[in-house]
């Protein structure tokens, strides 16, 4: 309770402190995050503009999120908690909350209500909310391809595709991890999007993921982190690779790789804050938290990826990318144009099955 | 200090004084024999002084460090910490049905105990995710119903499982049973790719889940073959160093000693630009015809790559102490031998080789001690197929966050080096470790 | 090793076969660190050597690299910490381990072996396990993260080599000098730094080299152990390999390289001094 005393404090402080912030004494933050493009994104939306309002907030980048939950575990169970604020995926933020590890959320107290007054936990999307987690984007993993790897008429056009090493030879490059590849697998074994976590969760449903796996794995090259895979494409290493639509993005419109996403099955899922327990610095975080997820603010992050914002009221908002002008509403994951035939992540059974399936899949990855 | 005492008696000073049983005293009247043990002893305590901040310091940063990590691997508090009163239920159980309702009276009596708490201290949160690591979806079993809790009424036996399928399930049970003791063997059982079954046996696990016993024979074989392959590289050169004459030997050591010094990091950036797809090997391929530009070579990424990098890095360990005792063996054995009518190879075979062996010894278990526990190079350049054990070790440290499995694996790591070591010091002694 | 005047068509093609095979192993030694030397100036962001640089058209060469290294705050931030760190846990390592080594090789060291080998333990155990050790216990210190957590591992994994190299030279040490002084009125303070000092400098230098260049180089605690602010070369260039890989790497090996052929130059100076000291000649 005490707690939750100080956080409505800070939320009360917030109020007043617009324009006095000046005043204050100077205080760090360090903010965890993915790292590469997208932590540039959220310097410059939000980052560098706060810093600008707050002259006496200093935010150190650190780019842990991969690791995250491992940090948070060890700086807890140490009792001194370094991190003030974390952006990570919503499975690992349900586990670092049964855990106790990171504060319990109050949406419509801590977060700013949409400009029209709806309140925070109306506007942000459906289902993206969670107890301890405030989402910031939506996200999804596309397959993307050199469109110079093949014949003008035969270019790939679905997930299907991924796995036709007949028509489409080459190597390709997949995550490292059975998250979305399994449901790939399935989901181009001709099982519906809808009902991919229900096959996966029977063993024979397992089976025939894997075994439809087993048709490309000579042609597999695995990746570990986010930046690997569009680098793996512009180096040509591989013709086709499954990668996260931001990354994606930004090779492709920024750096000028020569390269298609694929949006058919595009797998969907959240990413968002969570704030450490226990950390020293929670009022200054709050203060930047009010700020860093209003309505204006996820809007500004697509001017520099093409990740949609997790407010309803912040999609009208996306408009131009801030270096190269083009109109970032066709690159969102969720413009319907795009979202044809989404398999939308299922967090729970990750974290239910996630043990299992990771044993299964490094065994597979081994043999 | 017989020797002291000598050169005293023979600068003719006076005799030494004695006692009324005639043995030696010193000058204050102390026996000898007593001031000489304790002049020992005080010089005993001040070698230990001088050593001892440092075997402080080590014990602390660096022995007790690894010794806690290891007691992770059978430290087991969840299960003690969040359900004892189940546990005390559980006793009377015998394990092949669904328990009866006190078992989940108690259930219900300590899921609410632990309501209470303060969020940070909640057992229940990680208890299922302990729970989870035996059997999937015990996770979502646990924090599902630890939401539903307070509003379930007596009897518990149907509100528990009406609240998820696997309260109902023995296995659950047996596994809440089998591990609700403060120590446990199960990282260790899943360390070695093996499982309880029902009546609690340790067996096999499914063949489509064994993962570590494969990975650590992997990592043996590559560690083996990297460490010939030092070996057979490495002999040759040292061979010819020894044999030259000191001036060049010591300039041709530089082509030995320059990558010693070099980061590890670049090293492997080094091969990683020669061997990619559109490295310089590749591209050179490509250019004067041998390979299509379609057919570039799979060089790095996998194995290859990793035994490649991995034998350019630890071929200085090879040949440092190869050199030092190639140095040392007279030319004039094999001489002798071969004015005696053996042919150069028997005498080689015969007489040199057998001398190289303490050499080959020592830079073998250092190669091979080295390679067993690396991380970087297989980690950079490893892909799927060069992956190593320390790999997995740092996988589950820093994302599957199974930490009890990680350390079982590290000490299982940590056992098969320090035999070595043990070897290795038997063979050479640790501290003849020559450096550059 | 001349071919003697009497050698056989036999013994001759067994004298070239080996120098070339020799020479293709030294090749494969040095190659890679030497070729990456070039390409760290190539204009073009590619990893082979262009037209341009066959050719040796000055155009295919360029700065660009050096620029970009030098032009970027996180680089030139893991340079400084790199410094600190290295040095910081070089003091540490030499002081503790020189003074170590003074009584160990003492022979009325009690338990020598035994002490010996904990002492030495840190180059033996897998980097990943005293990495994954270090992770828990300086978190629970509240030393996770901070300059001081990475200087002490570092201190730790340095150690090994200034016992071993000051043992080394203190094998061929006269302890009567020692013995001589105190017969002359020096206090223990004054004798060590009047006698012992200078004699056993070059293997305590050298030590101290090997320190340094194992915290310079040092990656996997790093990894664990330190934060954001902690950030060494060897950790920008993990991510850069691992990230996205561009010649800037090389440019920042090839200045690693250049350092690498100061200390190597500085260590074989010692040696000779060490060998002059004692009165051993080369052969």
């Amino acid at each position: 309770m005490k707690l939750k005393t100080v956080l409505m404090g800070a939320a009360g402080a917030m109020a007043l402190s617009v324009g006095t912030t000046s005043a204050q004494d100077p205080v760090s933050l360090t903010i965890v995050s993915w790292g590469g493009a997208y932590t540039t994104s959220q310097v410059r939306a939000y980052h560098d503009p706060y810093m600008a309002e707050n002259p006496h907030v200093t935010i150190i980048n650190d780019d842990g999120s991969a690791n995250a939950l491992a940090g948070l575990r060890a700086q807890s169970q140490a009792g001194n908690v370094t991190w003030d604020l974390v952006d990570m995926l919503p499975s690992d933020a349900q586990l670092a909350c049964d855990e106790g590890l990171i504060l319990e959320i109050d949406h419509d107290e801590m977060l700013a209500a949409a400009p029209d007054g709806t309140s925070a936990s109306e506007d942000f999307l459906p289902g993206s909310l969670g107890e301890c987690f405030i989402p910031q984007i939506v996200y999804s993993t596309v397959l993307t391809y050199r469109p110079g790897a093949f014949s003008d008429d035969a270019q790939p056009s679905s997930i299907a595709d991924l796995f036709d090493v007949e028509n489409f030879p080459g190597r390709r490059a997949l995550q490292d991890r059975p998250g979305t590849n399994l449901e790939w697998a399935l989901y181009a074994d001709g099982v519906d999007p809808d009902d991919i976590y229900e096959v996966l969760s029977t063993p024979e449903g397992v089976d025939r993921a894997f075994a439809k796996l087993d048709t490309i794995k000579e042609h597999i090259v695995f990746w570990t982190e986010g930046a690997q895979a569009p680098q793996l494409l512009a180096d040509g290493e591989v013709v086709m690779a499954t990668g996260y639509n931001g990354r994606m993005f930004d090779a492709i419109e920024v750096e000028g790789m020569d390269a298609d996403i694929i949006w058919d099955g595009q797998v969907v899922e959240w990413d968002g804050w969570v704030v450490p327990a226990g950390g020293s610095n929670i009022e200054a975080v709050m203060d930047y938290l009010y700020w860093a997820t209003d309505t204006q603010r996820l809007a500004d992050q697509a001017k520099y990826i093409s990740y949609g914002p997790a407010r309803a009221s912040s999609a009208p908002l996306v408009g131009e990318h801030a270096d190269l002008g083009i109109d970032m509403n066709q690159h969102m994951p969720t413009n319907p144009d795009n979202y044809f035939s989404p398999i939308i992540l299922d967090n729970d059974f990750w974290t239910d099955y996630g043990d299992e399936l990771r044993e299964r899949f490094a065994n597979w990855m081994l043999q | 200090m017989a020797q002291a005492d000598a050169r005293a008696l023979a600068n003719g000073a006076e005799p030494a004084p004695t006692d009324r049983a005639g043995r030696l005293q010193t000058a204050d009247g102390v026996p000898l024999k007593t001031a000489l043990r304790r002049a020992e002893r005080r010089r005993k305590i001040a070698a230990f002084l001088l050593v001892a901040p440092l075997l402080f310091f080590i014990l602390t940063f660096f022995v007790f460090p690894i010794a806690q990590m290891m007691w992770r691997s059978v430290d087991n508090p969840q299960v003690v910490r969040a359900l004892p009163q189940t546990l005390e239920a559980l006793q009377d159980w015998d394990g092949s049905d669904v328990p009866g309702e006190p078992v989940f009276a108690a259930l219900h009596a300590d899921m609410m105990a632990d309501l209470e708490r303060p969020r940070v201290a909640q057992a229940i949160g990680p208890l299922g995710i302990r729970l989870n690591y035996e059997l999937s979806a015990a996770r979502s079993a646990i924090s599902r119903t630890a939401r539903q809790v307070p509003n379930f009424e007596a009897p518990y036996r149907d509100a528990f499982m009406d609240s998820h399928r696997l309260w109902g399930d023995p296995a659950l049970w047996r596994i809440i049973k089998r591990e609700g003791r403060p120590l446990t063997s199960a990282y260790y059982v899943a360390a070695l790719d093996r499982e309880f079954d029902d009546q609690g046996n340790i067996v096999r696990r499914d063949e489509n889940r064994r993962i570590y016993v494969q990975l650590f024979i992997r990592t043996i074989l590559m560690s083996v073959a990297i460490t010939f392959l030092t070996f057979m590289l490495g002999f040759p050169i040292s061979y010819y160093l020894s044999i030259l004459p000191m001036r060049y030997a010591n300039l041709l050591m530089i082509c030995v000693l320059l990558p010693f010094w070099t980061s590890l990091l670049v090293r492997t950036s080094a091969w990683i630009v020669l061997l990619q797809q559109q490295g310089v090997i590749n591209t050179m391929l490509v250019q004067i015809g041998l390979i299509s530009d379609d057919g570039r070579l799979s060089m790095i990424y996998n194995m290859t790559g990793t035994i490649i990098a991995m034998t350019h890095i630890l071929l200085p360990f090879m040949v440092l102490p190869l050199y030092s005792v190639m140095r040392n063996i007279p030319p004039s054995y094999v001489r002798a031998a071969k004015s005696l009518g053996a042919t150069p190879w028997t005498a080689f075979r015969r007489i040199y080789f057998p001398q190289t062996l303490p050499g080959i010894g020592a830079g073998g278990v250092l190669v091979f001690i080295i390679s067993i526990g690396y991380y970087i190079t297989p980690a950079l350049v490893g892909g799927q197929s060069g992956r190593m054990i320390s790999n997995e070790i740092a996988r589950h440290m820093q994302q599957s966050l199974n930490w009890g499995l990680a350390a079982a694996l590290g000490t299982m790591l940590l056992i098969g080096v320090l035999v070595l070591y043990w070897v290795y010091n038997r063979l050479v002694g640790a501290d003849s470790l020559k450096l550059g | 090793m001349a071919l003697p005047a009497y050698a056989t068509t036999k013994d001759k093609i067994w004298y070239y076969t080996f120098r070339v095979i020799c020479f293709a192993i030294f090749f494969f030694l040095l190659a890679p660190i030497v070729v990456m030397i070039p390409l760290s100036f190539n204009a073009q962001p590619f990893f082979s050597f262009t037209r341009e640089m066959v050719t040796l058209n000055p155009e295919g060469y360029s700065l660009r690299w050096y620029r970009d290294f030098l032009g970027s705050d996180s680089w030139m931030r893991s340079i400084r910490n790199s410094f600190i760190i290295g040095i910081a846990a070089t003091v540490l390592a030499t002081t503790l381990g020189t003074i170590a080594a003074l009584g160990l090789s003492r022979s009325e060291m009690p338990f020598k072996g035994a002490i010996m080998a904990i002492l030495i333990s840190p180059m033996i155990v897998p980097l990943i396990i005293s990495a994954a050790g270090m992770f828990f216990f300086f978190s629970q210190l509240g030393i996770s993260g901070t300059y001081l957590g990475v200087v002490l591992a570092h201190a730790a994994l340095g150690i090994p080599f200034v016992i071993i190299t000051v043992t080394a030279t203190l094998v061929g040490f006269d302890q009567s000098l020692i013995r001589a002084a105190a017969s002359l009125g020096a206090s223990p303070t004054r004798t060590f730094f009047k006698i012992t000092m200078p004699l056993i400098l070059p293997g305590v230098i050298s030590g101290a080299l090997f320190a340094f260049i194992t915290s310079f180089d040092e990656i996997v605690i790093v990894l664990f152990v330190a934060g954001p602010e902690q950030r060494t070369i060897p950790r920008e260039m993990w991510s850069g390999i691992r990230e996205d890989i561009s010649p800037t790497i090389l440019a920042v090996a090839t200045l690693m390289v250049l350092l690498s052929v100061m200390l190597l130059t500085t260590l074989e100076l010692l040696r000779r001094r060490n060998e002059r000291m004692r009165g051993i000649t080369p052969t």
